[in-house]
């Protein structure tokens, strides 16, 4: 692998611009010129952000079993474009991520394909339907060493099982990522429960619905002596609920989507299924909330939620439209859009949110670090000035279920890097 | 006016001249043996019926055979929808057999709309669409035959105060008439428990909220009660038929209290004996069958504006 040489980026966005050299899958060197060796491939990216490469702990690349929709080859696409150099796929597959079987080929996939670690998320129950517990030592232990379990798509809602599920994965070391949603207040539901919804028609899924679930998971995680982390908070009443439990100690984390920190639930008045997403979108408030506790740190870091859809499966009644939405082609630019240019974070704070706190709560070792020499170069080269106009048919996705259709955002991906190798650069994918 | 899908998107210039034209044809229809006009000689009208419906489609397909429309009535059962074919490809199919008009009943929130920007022609052409009941969204013709029947019955709508009754949280008939009713200024009162009460119901136009049935009637105009539909009891909605009908029921007590010029209307089907007592809709105070009558004429108004237009005058 020939070296690499990215002259005159800003590491984090900060200080004077530098020339860092790639090579043998590690950053080399760091300095304010650096001499490209021999057969070097150059990157001009004056006055550009060098960050991490971004983690994300929360998409669907549908593979196995809707491979119409999305699979590991376009979605791994889509992750290299968006920067990400890390992606953990959840378990709501078919046949479902709950047995080594399934996560070590979800995995061998993601290598083979190349442009990004594939992490397959183990999922908590046999077959997502809440009841027994999975073989997660197994999986943990096996070549994809599973090292978070899910039923997203699902709540684990019983009590009982959730409790023994924070216990068991406390003896493991590994992570449970609840899905909060109480089935029971959620029956039938399609947006969010407020005026809008309730003037469309539209059946409504309760804020109380995700915040019963975090307080409840919150307090059995405290007794289990375990970790929880939160997908997907999306109401302000969250964010309050994860402030007390930080306050108390207790070890939960959480993540935000991107679309609950631009989009609220005014755009439902179309009825276009594009909107509809679970946890829906929610107010202008909520959305406010989310922001202000990303920044703040009581939400931890950003992970899309990447659902792919068919163009059948959303261009449909309301109610039959799937829940879901692509993320990770926009994730950073409107990371960038929301939070960087209204001052909320810093660059510093986006390789916080969108790499290492994800890399450090799933307990990835080789994602997330430092830009220093000697670490392993999983890299993103962002072009902060430029723009770039949204079409979903335009995306890597096998899908083009995006909500932020001919929207122009801020900040484009120069080039990504994984293990030192580029895996996109000026948005065309570098296959190996 | 292209479509029409929603009571919300009625000025007070279009609702009026809907309602005073489907008076004008109630009179040009009064005591003729041969109900035909020749108004829409030509016009091709489709509903598509995905939900049962007695009045509704009845009606529709009378308004529009009264005005020498063709009609063609699809129902889900027996078009290809029953064969799995989506409702796009359904509302294409229909536009390219050469419907002027869809009208449509559809148990989805939003159908009509969306019926509307997929029928839509490149060029801005395509059929209008007239919603005959979404989910639980709208229904607005059904708000347009309720004002009319008021305005028959009191002579006028402004100022008046209507309590509507009853299942408010999954009523499109509710959502149609607050709308309707507040375009064209009368005072709207609803009164469920709150359980079938939606989210910011209390920011709908003017519309003010209760619980008390009993303390709404003697200042009533007009009193509106819908249909309780047995499974919202299974919801957990309220205990049982019994308690709902003791709190919330019209019974003859309850029509006792109501002032002598006021109107009783139920959008129908109606469940005696539950959310309406037996004697009262056969009363004088009720405009049940009224309404049901008024039904085709407003509809034949509606056909008329989409399809001919506002500036035209109906002579008949």
């Amino acid at each position: 692998m020939s070296a690499v040489l990215i002259r005159g980026v800003l590491l984090y966005g900060e200080g004077d611009q530098v020339d860092v050299l790639v090579a043998d899958g590690q950053i080399a060197e760091i300095g304010p010129t650096v001499k490209a060796p021999k057969g070097a491939d150059v990157i001009e990216a004056a006055g550009q952000v060098l960050l991490p490469g971004l983690v994300d702990l929360h998409t669907h690349l549908r593979e196995p079993g809707r491979e119409y929709a999305e699979d590991i080859a376009t979605g791994s696409a889509a992750a290299a474009l968006g920067g990400f150099t890390a992606v953990f796929a959840m378990a709501n597959t078919d046949p479902v991520g709950d047995s080594p079987v399934v996560t070590d080929h979800v995995w061998r996939r993601g290598q083979q394909v190349g442009l990004v670690d594939v992490h397959p998320v183990g999922a908590v129950t046999v077959g997502l339907e809440g009841a027994q517990l999975t073989e997660m030592g197994l999986m943990a232990a096996g070549t994809a060493q599973v090292k978070m379990f899910s039923d997203d798509g699902v709540c684990v809602a019983d009590p009982l099982v959730m409790r023994r599920a924070l216990e068991y994965a406390a003896g493991l070391g590994v992570l449970i990522a609840q899905h909060a949603e109480e089935p029971r207040l959620t029956v039938g539901a399609v947006a969010h429960e407020g005026p809008n919804a309730a003037r469309l028609g539209l059946a409504g899924w309760p804020r109380a619905a995700e915040e019963s679930i975090v307080a409840r998971d919150a307090i059995l995680a405290r007794d289990a002596g375990a970790r929880v982390h939160i997908c997907h908070a999306s109401t302000a009443g969250t964010v309050e609920i994860l402030r007390w439990a930080k306050q108390q100690g207790i070890s939960i984390t959480a993540e935000v989507t991107p679309h609950h920190l631009m989009l609220d639930d005014s755009r439902l008045a179309t009825y276009d299924g594009r909107n509809r997403v679970n946890p829906p979108l929610r107010e202008s408030s909520d959305a406010q909330a989310l922001r202000a506790a990303l920044a703040e740190g009581v939400i931890d870091c950003v992970a899309t939620d990447h659902a792919p859809h068919a163009a059948h499966e959303k261009c449909c009644e309301f109610s039959a439209a799937r829940p879901g939405m692509l993320g990770l082609q926009t994730a950073l630019s409107v990371v960038v859009a929301m939070m960087v240019e209204s001052g909320l974070l810093d660059w510093r704070g986006v390789a916080r949110v969108m790499s290492e706190n994800p890399a450090r709560i799933a307990g990835l070792d080789d994602h997330g670090r430092p830009l220093e020499v000697g670490e392993p170069a999983n890299l993103t080269v962002i072009d902060p000035a430029s723009t770039w106009t949204v079409a979903g048919a335009m995306l890597a996705s096998r899908s083009a279920n995006t909500p932020y259709e001919a929207m122009t955002l801020p900040a484009t991906v120069t080039a990504t890097m994984l293990r030192g190798r580029i895996t996109a650069r000026d948005g065309r994918v570098i296959g190996i | 006016m292209r479509h029409l899908l929603s009571a919300a998107d009625l000025t007070r210039d279009d609702a009026t001249a809907i309602l005073d034209n489907a008076d004008r044809f109630r009179q040009a229809l009064l005591g003729r043996e041969v109900k035909k006009l020749p108004t829409l000689r030509g016009r091709t009208i489709i509903t598509m019926f995905y939900e049962n419906s007695t009045r509704t489609r009845v009606s529709f397909e009378v308004a529009g055979k009264w005005m020498s429309a063709d009609v063609i009535n699809v129902s889900s059962s027996g078009s290809s929808a029953a064969k799995g074919e989506s409702l796009r490809d359904t509302a294409l199919t229909l536009r390219a057999a050469g419907a002027d008009m869809l009208i449509i009943r559809h148990p989805a929130s939003g159908a009509a709309q969306q019926l509307a920007e997929w029928t839509c022609e490149a060029d801005g052409s395509g059929p209008s669409v007239v919603n005959a009941g979404d989910g639980t969204h709208e229904h607005p013709t059904q708000a347009l035959l309720d004002a009319l029947t008021i305005r028959q019955r009191l002579g006028d709508i402004e100022g008046k105060r209507v309590v509507v009754v009853g299942d408010i949280l999954h009523s499109r008939v509710a959502r149609s008439n607050v709308a309707l009713l507040d375009t064209l200024g009368a005072e709207v009162v609803l009164v469920a428990p709150p359980t079938l009460l939606p989210t910011g119901v209390s920011d709908w136009g003017h519309a003010t909220v209760s619980h008390d049935l009993d303390a709404e009637l003697p200042a009533a105009d007009a009193v509106m009660m819908l249909r309780v539909q047995a499974e919202r009891m299974n919801g957990g909605f309220f205990p049982s038929e019994r308690e709902y009908s003791v709190r919330y029921g019209l019974s003859d007590r309850r029509q006792a209290m109501l002032p002598e010029h006021a109107v009783v209307l139920h959008p129908g089907p109606m469940l005696r004996g539950m959310e309406i007592s037996f004697s009262v809709p056969d009363s004088s105070q009720s405009a049940v069958l009224q309404q049901v009558s008024n039904g085709v004429h407003v509809r034949m108004a509606v056909l008329f504006h989409l399809l001919v237009g506002t500036d035209e005058a109906v002579s008949v």
